[in-house]
């Protein structure tokens, strides 16, 4: 299988008829450049060769969270063909938008690349599968009810005569697709549901898979960018003249009003320019903040009468000012940077009449509206030409750097330009993990039972910044996830017989972004840790204090009592080893995980093993399902022990690996996971046990400590027993 | 003009001295499986063996580098992509968005040509690459399948 040599030859074969063509045809030649126009297409998602290889053509991106063979899994369930004859191939969103978004949408994000396009990619296999046995019946003059299709051949059964799919490919995509296409029960599924190996593994191992920053076009010059370290600010000045001697340096641009570029042959030479360009910067007013100024904005909302709703049912501050005994502590998150491995790239071809963009995006069609904008052309006129992506988590579903890579290649017109970031610029012009703070407070009756829970969020909004149209008169739904009273998406786990959930919007000059797992990364500390503290100031059980608010979410007690069975529970844990425990909803999929810790005399933390348990209704490939969820938790305990960003004078203080520590392989620990499919249901998996990673060992390390971690990341807070 | 020894071929290098070695691999020999994760010897994505050491290019330059020094990249550690690094690593599926992995497969190879059955606690010490989606786990598994592997 050849899966992803496929993609990069035609990627390369589009660059190389791309640049030839300004010369000749630019047009023309880009028409050339869409991949497969002259094989068989069946339908949008299916095309098929004459010698059988099936091309699956994909919207959604592949990052390593496995979506490229899940995809084909599907597709290839009911297009019954030879598995080993697949490849993939990105679509790109040009094409879609000339096709009316024949591959709906292409946001690869929220854990959804499967779950919501399982439903049309798998209709899309079904229809290919329909036509092309109509096509063999047609040409044997046989009715297509008395023909079956397997492994890429179709078989007339009455006579035994067999034709393969690119034996019939060509009359197939002449028929009208079918008006009917019924899909497969769950219990027919072969494939679905099966540990396939990835498709796309081979080229990872051997250096071979071209990524952004690896691409190479005839005539090609680096850029290397560098914004104005203070978010909003500007620049005042930059003296080219100084560096443009220097070895290899082409042209040194403005990036809008608040960027420069040095573009040179290479990365190295345009970095060594770019660091010996002098360059004034006006932060403006927001030079002058600080973290602590930040940290005091949300301490106040904690506390302001004005708040969004987010879950509310009875009166919980009465029922709190009625109980006999309070508690009450007060939690806080952090800036996150996403630091995916592969740092910001794009390369860009800009013309007068046309630009076309290679990069690693998670949503195509957002990125070919940013590069429209920038460009200064119609979309008709641009085109994004994916590459897979060396990680995204969130960050590459927004497209600032490819904006300015736009925009810095405009200045050179007709020239590929590769824009790439350094790692420092990647970590001071990130798009963070919101910052936020909570206070919790519950009321207790006199048994210690809980009466009332309030729940105060204070911090930033991510859609105010990225989509303020999506606002709910002003209210951040997504703040609330893993909260919300209902719904498939993150509905809280527990009944409160009074709870108000609600959110102080204190935005700050940082942009917010999505991230793996986002908000439900705070949220289920807040809830999972107070629930535990609420427990041990009552001496009850945390699993039995859990179970008695659980009784209306089965499927939330279901994965719990999995980890906590597994874990064992109730029995004595090895000397020195103390355990915790979490849950949540989120991305359509119920997650809870069990911690093993042990804090040594000098307060050193060590995370033996962590059990996690999914639910995400339908299980498309158990072993990715798996990979994903021992992912989710190296970025899960990356944050909780390393992952924080602090403002100095208006910018991000962390500007790479050293001052940013992530988790390397000593801190991991064992990863146990269990896959509960309970059907139904189209789950996520890139993400949902994301959230239950550090709830699970903040609650074990007070049981081993005392001491209750209210503040992330752990870093250097004093583990030592109180 | 230096020269460089890459994958047991001569190359000649026309780059400045102090260019690190990671991007005279890159950018004037060609070959981009050598990865940038951090320029600063932090990440280990541009790991390459230099007379079998493991080392991060990024962080020697060019001018250090002599031409009988032998390095190696990992479209050179084996012929057909069958050391049994990376048999292990496609049999488990190692690598997720893949970025990270030529290092860590580099850091892994020449663990094991020093240690043919390493323990997880030489493994902790040795492969401290950095992996954002989360492999670790697997990279010690598919590091003791080589191992086993290897010694029948
Ligand atoms: S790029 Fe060399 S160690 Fe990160
Ligand atoms: S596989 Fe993506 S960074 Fe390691």
């Amino acid at each position: 299988m050849n899966h992803i040599r496929t993609s990069r030859r035609s990627l390369m074969q589009a660059a190389g008829a791309l640049v030839v063509g300004f010369h000749i045809a630019p047009r023309g030649a880009l028409a050339q450049a869409a991949p497969a126009n002259a094989t068989p297409e069946i339908n949008a998602w299916v095309v098929i060769h004459p010698d059988d290889r099936v091309v699956l053509r994909m919207a959604r991106t592949e990052m390593g969270q496995g979506t490229r063979t899940g995809l084909c899994q599907m597709i290839a369930e009911e297009l019954h063909c030879d598995w080993s004859k697949i490849s993939t191939e990105y679509v790109t969103p040009g094409q879609s938008l000339a096709r009316n978004r024949a591959w709906g949408n292409f946001l690869t994000a929220g854990s959804q690349g499967i779950r919501q396009s399982q439903d049309y990619v798998r209709r899309g296999g079904a229809a290919a599968r329909i036509m092309l046995v109509q096509a063999a019946a047609a040409r044997w003059g046989v009715d297509a009810a008395t023909c079956t299709a397997k492994d890429s051949v179709i078989t007339h059964t009455p006579t035994g005569r067999t034709l393969r799919y690119g034996e019939v490919a060509g009359e197939a995509a002449r028929l009208s697709p079918p008006a009917q296409v019924p899909l497969k029960e769950p219990r027919e599924w072969t494939l679905i549901g099966q540990s396939v190996p990835r498709l796309d593994t081979a080229d990872k191992t051997t250096g071979k898979l071209i990524y952004g920053s690896d691409l190479k076009m005839p005539g090609m010059l680096v850029a290397v960018p560098r914004r104005c370290p203070v978010f909003g600010g500007k620049v005042r000045s930059f003296d080219a003249a100084r560096v443009a001697g220097m070895p290899g340096v082409k042209h040194v641009v403005q990036i809008g009003d608040y960027g420069v570029a040095v573009i040179a042959d290479t990365f190295w030479q345009a970095k060594t320019a770019l660091d010996a360009l002098p360059v004034q910067w006006d932060g403006g007013e927001n030079a002058r903040i600080q973290q602590a100024d930040i940290n005091a904005r949300l301490t106040e909302g904690l506390n302001a009468t004005e708040a969004f709703v987010g879950n509310s049912h009875g009166d919980a501050r009465a029922a709190i000012a009625a109980a006999p005994r309070k508690i009450e502590a007060v939690y806080s998150y952090p800036f996150q940077n996403h630091a995916p491995m592969e740092p910001m790239n794009a390369t860009v071809v800009w013309t007068p009449t046309r630009c076309d963009v290679w990069c690693p995006t998670q949503n195509g069609e957002a990125a070919l509206v940013a590069t429209a904008q920038a460009a200064g052309l119609p979309q008709t006129q641009c085109d994004v030409h994916r590459v897979d992506l060396g990680g995204g988590f969130g960050r590459r579903t927004t497209h600032d750097w490819l904006i300015d890579a736009v925009l810095i290649a405009k200045q050179v017109p007709g020239v590929p330009i590769k824009t790439m970031w350094t790692r420092e610029e990647d970590m001071v012009q990130g798009r963070y993990h919101p910052i936020t703070k909570a206070k919790m407070t519950a009321g207790l009756d006199a048994n210690g039972e809980i009466t009332g829970l309030h729940m105060r969020i204070s911090g930033q909004s991510i859609l105010s910044f990225v989509f303020p149209n999506a606002l709910q008169n002003g209210r951040d739904p997504v703040q609330f996830q893993g909260l919300n009273a209902g719904g498939t998406e993150g509905a809280i786990g527990y009944t409160f017989p009074n709870l108000l959930i609600d959110h102080a919007m204190r935005n700050t000059h940082v942009p917010p972004h999505f991230w793996r797992g986002v908000n439900h990364n705070q949220n289920a500390i807040y809830l999972e840790c107070f629930l535990d503290e609420v427990a041990h100031a009552t001496n009850q059980d945390p699993l039995a204090l859990r179970r008695k608010l659980m009784a209306n979410h089965p499927k939330h007690l279901a994965v719990l009592n999995a980890v906590a069975e597994r874990i064992g529970w109730g029995s004595a844990p090895p000397a020195g080893v103390f355990r915790g425990i979490a849950q949540q909803m989120g991305f359509g999929s119920y997650v809870a995980a069990a911690a093993e810790i042990s804090v040594n005399a000098q307060g050193q933390l060590k995370i033996h093993r962590i059990v996690a348990a999914t639910d995400c209704g339908v299980a498309v490939n158990p072993k990715q399902i798996e990979m994903q969820v021992e992912g989710s938790f190296v970025y899960g305990l990356s944050a909780l022990l390393h992952g924080e960003c602090t403002v100095k004078d208006g910018a991000i203080e962390q500007t790479n690996f050293d001052s940013y520590p992530v988790l390397r392989m000593e801190e991991m620990p064992k990863v146990e996971t269990i896959v509960m499919p309970s059907g139904g249901f189209w789950g996520g998996v890139g993400e949902p046990t994301i959230m239950v990673a550090a709830p699970a060992v903040l609650n074990a390390i007070f049981a081993a400590t005392g001491k209750r971690i209210r503040d992330l990341p752990i870093k250097d807070q004093d583990l030592r027993r109180a | 003009m230096a020269k460089l020894n890459v994958n047991g071929r001569v190359v000649e290098v026309n780059a400045s001295p102090d260019t690190p070695l990671l991007w005279a691999i890159r950018d004037h020999v060609g070959l981009t499986g050598t990865k940038y994760g951090c320029g600063v010897a932090q990440c280990g994505a541009c790991t390459v063996h230099l007379d079998g050491v493991p080392t991060r290019s990024c962080g020697i330059t060019l001018g250090s580098v002599t031409e009988t020094q032998k390095i190696v990249t990992i479209e050179g550690l084996s012929p057909d992509g069958n050391h049994p690094i990376q048999v292990a690593w496609r049999a488990l599926d190692v690598p997720q968005c893949g970025f990270c992995q030529s290092g860590m497969i580099m850091a892994a190879a020449a663990l094991l040509a020093e240690k043919p059955r390493p323990t997880d606690e030489d493994i902790d010490a040795a492969m401290t690459n950095i992996c954002r989606c989360g492999t670790y786990n697997r990279v010690r598994e598919g590091i003791h399948r080589a191992a086993r592997g290897l010694s029948g």
